[in-house]
Formats: C-alpha cells, sequence, structure tokens
C-alpha cells in the first residue's frame, strides 16, 4: 500500500502529463487544419497529372517503344520500396502502421527471392526499418527542419528515383504512406508508380478522344512522367503530413482521456487511504480512553 | 449558348484560378497558341510565357512551364510557376532575369534549355518594361 505522500506525487505527476498532452492535441488540432487544407487541395493536381496520363497512354500506338517510367523495364527483379513516415513520434500508431505495412512487403519480396533497397523519408520510419533490414537502405531523407511540406521536397525524393531508375538499380517502385481518410481513420497504403499503374484507374472518367498533340505525345510522356513522379511523392507527403496531425490529435486526446481516468482513481485511492488513516487513529484514541 | 469554356490552372500546392472564359493565349511548346470554345481535344505543354485569360477583364500570368489539356471544353493547365502578373514582385523578376541570363552564357546547356531559357529571358523583359 503506497503512502499518502506517494499518492500525493503520483496525483501531481499524472496531470502534468496530462497538461502535456492536451497542449500537443491542441496544437496537432491546429496543425491538421492547415495540414488537411493543403492536402485536399493538392489532390486536383496529381489527380488531373493521372488523368492526362492516363489518356496519353491510350493513344499510344506503340506499347513496345513506349517509355520505360511508363511499361517499367519488362522485368521484375528488383525493387525499390520508398517508406514515407513522419520525423516526430507521440502520433498513435502512425509510423508503426506504415513501417508494418512495409515490412509484410519487404517479406514477400525477400522470400520471392527478388531484390530490395529502400528509401527512408523521415527520421522514426528509419528507426523502426533500420532494426531488421538496415542493410538494405540505400538512402534517407529527413525533413525535420522544414515547417511544411512543399514541392521542393518532394522533388528531391523524386529526382533520386529517377536517378536510381535510369541506373537501372529496380524494376519496381512502391511508395508507402498513410492516405487521410478523415481524422480518425488513415489507412496505410502502398502505391506503385513506376511502372506507372493505369489499371486502377476507373475507366469509366475518361473518354475517349483523339487528342492533337504537340509535339508528338512521345515527347509529352517524356516530360510528364518523371514530373508525375515527383507529383506522386509529394501528394503522398501532403497526406502523410494530414494524416500525422490527425492521428497525432486521435492518440493525444485519448492519453488525455486516460490521464484523466487515472487522475481520478488516484484521488479515490488517496481519500480512501486518508480517511482509513483517520479512523484507525481515532480507533485508537477511542480504546486509550476506554482502557484507563 | 454562351461562348465561354472553362479554365483551371492548377499548382501542386493548390488550385490557383477556375473559371469562365471567352479565350485563352497559351505559350506552347511551339508557339503561342489561342483557344476557344470547342477547340479539338489537345495535349501540350508550356514554354515560359504569358498566359493570357480574355474577358470582360483581361488576366495575365507568367508561367514557365507546365502542361495544358484541352477536352470538353475544359481547359485544363498543370504548371508549378503560375504567377499573377497583377502581383508579381519587380525583385522577383530581376532575380529570375539574371539567372536566366546567366544559364543562357553557359556554355554546355542543351539546345532545348537554350531554346526554353531565351524564351524566358524575353518574357521577363517583357515584364519588367
Amino acid at each position: 500500500m503506497p503512502s499518502l505522500d506517494d499518492l500525493k506525487k503520483r496525483i501531481k505527476s499524472v496531470k502534468s502529463t496530462q497538461k502535456i498532452t492536451k497542449a500537443m492535441k491542441m496544437v496537432a488540432a491546429a496543425k491538421l487544419r492547415k495540414a488537411q487544407e493543403s492536402a485536399e487541395k493538392g489532390r486536383p493536381y496529381s489527380q488531373k497529372m493521372q488523368h492526362i496520363i492516363l489518356n496519353l497512354t491510350k493513344s499510344i500506338n506503340d506499347p513496345q517503344n513506349a517509355p520505360k517510367l511508363l511499361i517499367g523495364t519488362g522485368e521484375d527483379k528488383k525493387y525499390l520500396c520508398v517508406v514515407l513516415t513522419a520525423d516526430r513520434g507521440l502520433c498513435g500508431g502512425f509510423n508503426s502502421n506504415i513501417c508494418k505495412l512495409a515490412k509484410t512487403n519487404f517479406k514477400k519480396i525477400l522470400r520471392d527471392g527478388k531484390e530490395l533497397s529502400i528509401i527512408t523519408v523521415g527520421s522514426k520510419g528509419y528507426d523502426q526499418i533500420k532494426r531488421e533490414y538496415n542493410k538494405y537502405v540505400i538512402k534517407k531523407f529527413s525533413f525535420k527542419d522544414k515547417k511544411n511540406v512543399s514541392f521542393n521536397e518532394a522533388d528531391e525524393v523524386g529526382k533520386e528515383i529517377l536517378s536510381l531508375f535510369n541506373q537501372n538499380k529496380f524494376d519496381k517502385c512502391i511508395l508507402f504512406y498513410n492516405n487521410f481518410k478523415n481524422v480518425i481513420t488513415q489507412i496505410p497504403q502502398a502505391q506503385q508508380i513506376i511502372p506507372a499503374e493505369t489499371k486502377n484507374l476507373k475507366s469509366s472518367d475518361t473518354e475517349d478522344f483523339s487528342y492533337e498533340f504537340e509535339p508528338d505525345e512521345d515527347e509529352i510522356l517524356e516530360d510528364l512522367l518523371p514530373k508525375n513522379i515527383s507529383t506522386q511523392v509529394f501528394k503522398a507527403l501532403l497526406e502523410n503530413a494530414a494524416s500525422e496531425q490527425g492521428s497525432r490529435m486521435t492518440a493525444m486526446d485519448n492519453a488525455t482521456r486516460n490521464a484523466g481516468d487515472l487522475v481520478d482513481k488516484l484521488t479515490i485511492d488517496y481519500n480512501r487511504s486518508r480517511q482509513a488513516s483517520i479512523t484507525k487513529e481515532l480507533i485508537e484514541i477511542i480504546s486509550g480512553a476506554e482502557s484507563l | 449558348m454562351s461562348d465561354k469554356f472553362t479554365i483551371e490552372i492548377i499548382s501542386p500546392g493548390e488550385t490557383i484560378l477556375k473559371q469562365e472564359t471567352n479565350e485563352a493565349i497559351i505559350p506552347s511548346y511551339e508557339g503561342q497558341m489561342g483557344i476557344l470554345k470547342d477547340h479539338i481535344p489537345l495535349i501540350t505543354f508550356l514554354r515560359p510565357g504569358i498566359i493570357t485569360i480574355k474577358n470582360e477583364f483581361e488576366k495575365k500570368f507568367y508561367v514557365e512551364e507546365g502542361t495544358v489539356e484541352f477536352s470538353n471544353n475544359n481547359l485544363l493547365i498543370l504548371t508549378s510557376s503560375a504567377k499573377d502578373l497583377a502581383n508579381f514582385d519587380k525583385s522577383l523578376v530581376n532575380e529570375l532575369f539574371q539567372e536566366a541570363e546567366e544559364k543562357l552564357n553557359n556554355l554546355d546547356i542543351t539546345d532545348k534549355d537554350r531554346y526554353l531559357t531565351s524564351y524566358k529571358l524575353e518574357t521577363l523583359k517583357e515584364i519588367s518594361q
């Protein structure tokens, strides 16, 4: 049985923890609004980009000679996995959900006897992955000092992916990130960006047009596909940023509530033992008086 | 029937503009291109230049690169460098101008780069006047 003093200290410390989690929740809520806004604003760009590429792909006459970025190298041996996570912790299952999904994929790739290389974006992801897969990590990015994700950061990652592709370092590239559905739900996702995945797009919302191209479609594709890589990375970064704040907000809300429950419970314990000690003292006094 | 079509300018960060317009002039890769309603479906990309949107009020945007799609009377411009000329900072123009000039003086750039940069230089000159 802890003494009264111990209980008092416990209550005090839980209360100050509660204050911290509450403050973090508020900060996350404020940041979330901004991040969510930019994630939603950024969606049209990547969607329309995909849309144009899909339309272009349809009108390619000679699929054998199409750019490699679109159709892939024709092989299926080397995989590049880009794992996008946050730089900060205390955001519930956000980072571990991405890593869990990524690790299941790593296992599958290695089990199938294929080559694996990993790029991590965000230090938390690297921390989790390095334990088992450190030797596969070829590059790690961290944008800790940046307050908001901008296209430049995405471009940096995109260019790295492209240069690796041009060096023939991989056949397929998969992005891992959390898709922001709403504040409470974020869905970890694996998205293949090289070769461009066109079959997942709904064919109903693309009309059949014969487009006029200027210059010709090959040149446009050559210009557009590298851009698309950066765009997809950027989209993933934005979705991730919003998810991180959402996840942190929920986690901190839960923590605040838990702390509140704990304080209640400890207070009851405290009062009970205080009463017990008073009663004990009274009994001692009374029995002392009686014996006289 | 109005003679208007929708024009959208979208950057990675946000939708810069979405409105109805009578006519738009875009600096496509191979030359200026005027677009009216019911243009045939088109995909092209941009070189540095000025997008002019002709309406009751004229609007101008400076762009460095971008992708354009026209279909179903919807002109879609994807660019990461669009700037409204109405509030384009003078010092930024000068900065870009110098950058472009330096690049052009650099001998080992490709012909394509040279072509694009010279247009950039010209456009910036026009703006600063």
